[in-house]
């Protein structure tokens, strides 16, 4: 018998059971890789390889890792789903469930839930090369479904699996399991009565009185006052809240009858304890786990991992920066000047550089973040952190994405996906864009040496500035957490249950086709909000545009109104020099020589610098632009932060990345020249800025509420268009700009008034 | 006796576990069911949380959790 029709088989099992290594076993690895509708899981399905379906043509669906059938939430309530072919997904034909050899009993449970649904079935009893004298026959004879022992990195028995498959797929129903549990007659009850209100959609066409059973096990198993079920009717809920409340302890009697059950099959047939994989896991762990070389180790591969995604990424990120340079210099060169080439050159490209950009850090964070998981080592962060990151209000595993937001803020986000629960991804995305990243380094350094001695008292001034600024935002960050896990997102607080898997050497491929995935998605989601969001900056920051005939007869100032109205937004030369030296200063606690003679020498042309403003003769374009109006209209509230229009104009400008700030500011200054060559003169500029009354603008407490602010602010469009894609609508990003800006404009608020009454 | 109270390295029965509906039906679902036999391996740093071995895989949970397993040394 062939058939022309699809079939659909699920792949289920355990968390850490190897079900991915199968999967890509079956399928060769292809996959179409979606999300579940309005969650941000990946649903990943692929056609089962020629040489594995014969003449049939099978798909299969995999899900994600569960325990159990019974859920808390939208996200656990995938596997249900699918399993009775809702929302979308097709009503699967047959099961592969992946067991793990080594640890059959608890494997067995989530088996023994499926095997109630009276779905066709076939089990695979995976690393079945680590366990020694597993009598698969005795098992196979004992549960009366096919188990087919595999090692899925090898692809040992997948042949046999496909072909018990097979015969499962042609079969006309599924054979009766003999592993049955014997509930009591009080449980049949409950189960019953909760079955009668279940909700036409979940029974399908015809369902037995077993799978009517199993899925009234479901809403028993699943359904509370607490938990965040989607989907499902009030009359169900009710029952089972009556049904709960007149028997005694259902919980407790269907898991335990469950596990009798399964233990007396294990009884019949020799089942290893411990493997040998779990042995040595056992052994490394007494290291690893250890208190004070745990702790060591722990603290070396979280700074091995932010030192790479910190200093490792810049050649890459270099190398896209110069790529793009180059593109917008061919642009000017081959277009006529004009609008149509500044579009393309300042608009298009630059903003396409503002999203490619990225690229090596997410690479190099989701690379490293899928050889912790694949590892076990992330099992024992999330171990190791949770009695730290708890009195935030934080799962532990939220630990590498607030790390690496001090890298930066857009894979941070993108990473908060190995969380499980929503609350604890929302409250990580809302707290990761206050961790100081390395945007802020050129605005921190640019302020430092414009407005601070090298040194004073002895003390090394800037690189302490610095490490304040680090201590500053990050305080804030955990405050911000704290609070916001007790107010805004607060909800049931879940307790930690983590399973720390066997150790297991990470392989290649799959974490390269990981990245590439992660990076695809990346471009394509949040890629184009970037780029509209860079070229709406730009027009505002060149629009209106200045006459240019009202200039050249003045002077030579004519020469920065040219194309370079909004300097592409990316200038990390600039970021990657500061971090060079302002990074070792900070860690050093000594200024560096090199910030010194660029003061000395900044110094020494000070004098001149004040003369050469040709504001009034002829402004630069920047000024005259909607963006620069709109700064002007905003002076008054940014006058008690100590802020005029003209900072106001960077800081809008800093939207596009927190470092444009600089060369936002150069525009508005007229200085030209890219921004190592900008940022001598600017230095200079922004000391011998004076106010109406002769008073100079930029002190070194105003330069303070500049940071704070640049430290507090969400001033990054790219942070907000990810956390807009990550959670599905404006709500976060609002909320987080919001916050984050009324923060960020108090703070600043309190450093300068407070200055100013102290007297500085 | 608790999980708790269990000194590191000790084996013991498990006699209940109570604590919320949800997180009890996922320990029981987990195989920590009443007659199951529960190793505590060792603590995190500062004490907290716990590293038990039960049914031959290794799961964690925090103090306060496990304060409300009973169990019994046999």
């Amino acid at each position: 018998m062939s058939s022309t029709s699809d079939k659909v088989v699920l792949l289920l099992g355990n968390p850490n059971v190897g079900k991915s290594s199968l999967y890509n076993a079956l399928t060769g690895g292809s996959a179409r890789v979606a999300n579940y509708p309005g969650l941000t899981v990946e649903r990943k399905s692929g056609q089962l390889l020629p040489e594995l379906s014969s003449d049939l043509k099978v798909s299969i669906v995999d899900t994600p890792g569960t325990y159990s059938v019974s859920a808390r939430s939208a996200e656990e309530q995938i596997a249900i789903r699918a399993l009775l072919g809702l929302r979308g997904e097709p009503t699967p034909d047959a099961l592969i469930v992946v067991l793990d050899a080594g640890q059959l009993s608890r494997c067995l449970y989530l088996t023994l839930e499926l095997l109630e649904l009276r779905i066709k079935t076939v089990l695979a009893i995976n690393m079945i090369d680590e366990v020694d004298g597993l009598d698969l026959e005795a098992l196979e004879k004992s549960l009366g479904v096919p188990c087919v022992g595999t090692n899925a990195t090898t692809g040992q028995g997948v042949p046999e699996l496909a072909e018990r498959l097979r015969a499962e797929l042609r079969a006309e129903r599924p054979p009766l399991p003999k592993l049955h549990v014997p509930y009591g007659p009080e449980i049949i009850r409950a189960l019953d009565r909760v079955s009668d209100a279940l909700p036409e959609a979940w029974l399908g066409a015809s369902a037995s009185v077993e799978r009517k059973r199993a899925l009234a096990q479901f809403a028993l198993g699943s359904i509370d006052a607490e938990d965040e079920l989607e989907d499902v009717p009030d009359e169900l809920r009710a029952r089972v809240a009556e049904v709960r409340a007149d028997s005694e302890d259902l919980d407790l009697a269907i898991v335990s009858a469950r596990y009798q059950a399964i233990d007396e099959v294990l009884a019949q047939i020799s089942s290893p304890q411990a493997t040998r994989r779990a042995r040595a896991s056992e052994r490394v762990d007494r290291f690893l786990l250890h208190p004070l070389l745990g702790t060591l180790t722990f603290i070396i591969v979280m700074t091995t991992v932010f030192q790479a995604l910190f200093v490792g990424a810049d050649p890459a990120i270099s190398a896209l920066e110069s790529l793009v340079g180059w593109l917008q210099e061919l642009t000017e060169e081959l277009l006529p000047e004009g609008i149509v080439r500044d579009f393309l050159s300042q608009g298009i490209i630059g903003g396409v550089g503002n999203v490619i950009v990225f690229l090596p850090q997410i690479c190099l964070l989701f690379l490293f973040m899928g050889i912790l998981e694949d590892s076990g080592y992330m099992a024992r962060i999330a171990y190791l952190a949770d009695r730290i990151m708890r009195s935030l209000g934080l799962h532990g595993r939220a630990f590498v994405p607030m790390l690496s937001g001090f890298a930066c803020a857009v894979p941070a986000i993108l990473s908060t996906r190995t969380l499980e629960r929503r609350r604890d991804r929302l409250l990580t995305m809302m707290v990761v864009p206050l961790m100081t990243c390395s945007a802020r380094l050129p605005v921190y350094s640019l302020i430092i040496a414009a407005l601070f001695p090298v040194t004073a008292f002895g003390l090394p001034v800037q690189g302490l500035l610095l490490l304040a600024m680090y201590l500053f935002a990050l305080f804030t960050a955990l405050l911000a957490a704290f609070v916001l896990s007790r107010t805004v997102l607060h909800g049931p607080s879940v307790p930690l249950l983590l399973e720390l898997p066997a150790y297991r050497m990470p392989k290649v491929k799959p974490l390269l086709q990981v990245v590439k995935r992660k990076a695809g998605q990346f471009l394509q989601e949040a890629g184009g909000t970037i780029l509209v969001a860079t070229v709406v900056l730009w027009a505002l920051l060149s629009f209106p545009r200045v006459s240019e005939d009202a200039c050249t007869a003045s002077s030579d100032a004519v020469l920065f109104v040219d194309s370079h109205t909004f300097d592409q937004p990316l200038t990390n030369e600039s970021k990657s020099a500061a971090e060079g030296t302002a990074a070792a200063e900070a860690a050093n606690g000594t200024a560096a020589a090199e910030a010194a003679n660029g003061t000395a020498a900044a110094e020494a042309a000070n004098g001149t610098a004040a003369a050469e403003a040709p504001e009034g003769l002829c402004p630069a374009p920047i000024t005259q632009s909607y963006g620069g109006r709109i700064s002007k209209a905003l002076e008054p509230a940014l006058a008690p932060l100590g802020f005029d229009w003209k900072i106001g104009t960077g800081i809008l400008g800093a939207f596009a990345a927190r470092e444009v700030f600089v060369s936002t500011l150069a525009l508005v200054y007229g200085i030209e020249g890219d921004d190592e060559e900008a940022e001598g003169p600017l230095r200079d500029k922004l000391r011998a800025e004076r106010h109406a009354d002769g008073s100079p603008v930029y002190t070194p407490l105003m330069g303070l509420s500049l940071m704070v602010f640049f430290a507090l602010a969400c001033q990054c469009v790219s942070t907000l268009a990810v956390i807009r894609r990550e959670t599905g609508g404006f709500k976060y990003p609002l909320f987080v700009f919001g916050y984050m800006t009324a923060l960020a404009y108090g703070a600043s608020f309190l450093v300068y008034q407070g200055g100013r009454a102290l007297g500085f | 006796m608790t999980l708790a109270d269990l000194e590191i390295g000790t084996e013991a029965r498990i006699e209940s576990v109570g604590g919320a509906r949800a997180f009890r039906r996922r320990l029981l679902e987990l195989g920590l069911v009443p007659g199951t036999s529960v190793t505590l391996v060792r603590q995190a740093p500062f004490g907290d949380p716990l590293e038990l071995r039960a049914r031959g895989s290794v799961l964690s949970i925090r103090r306060a959790e496990a304060e409300t397993v009973h169990v019994s040394i046999p």
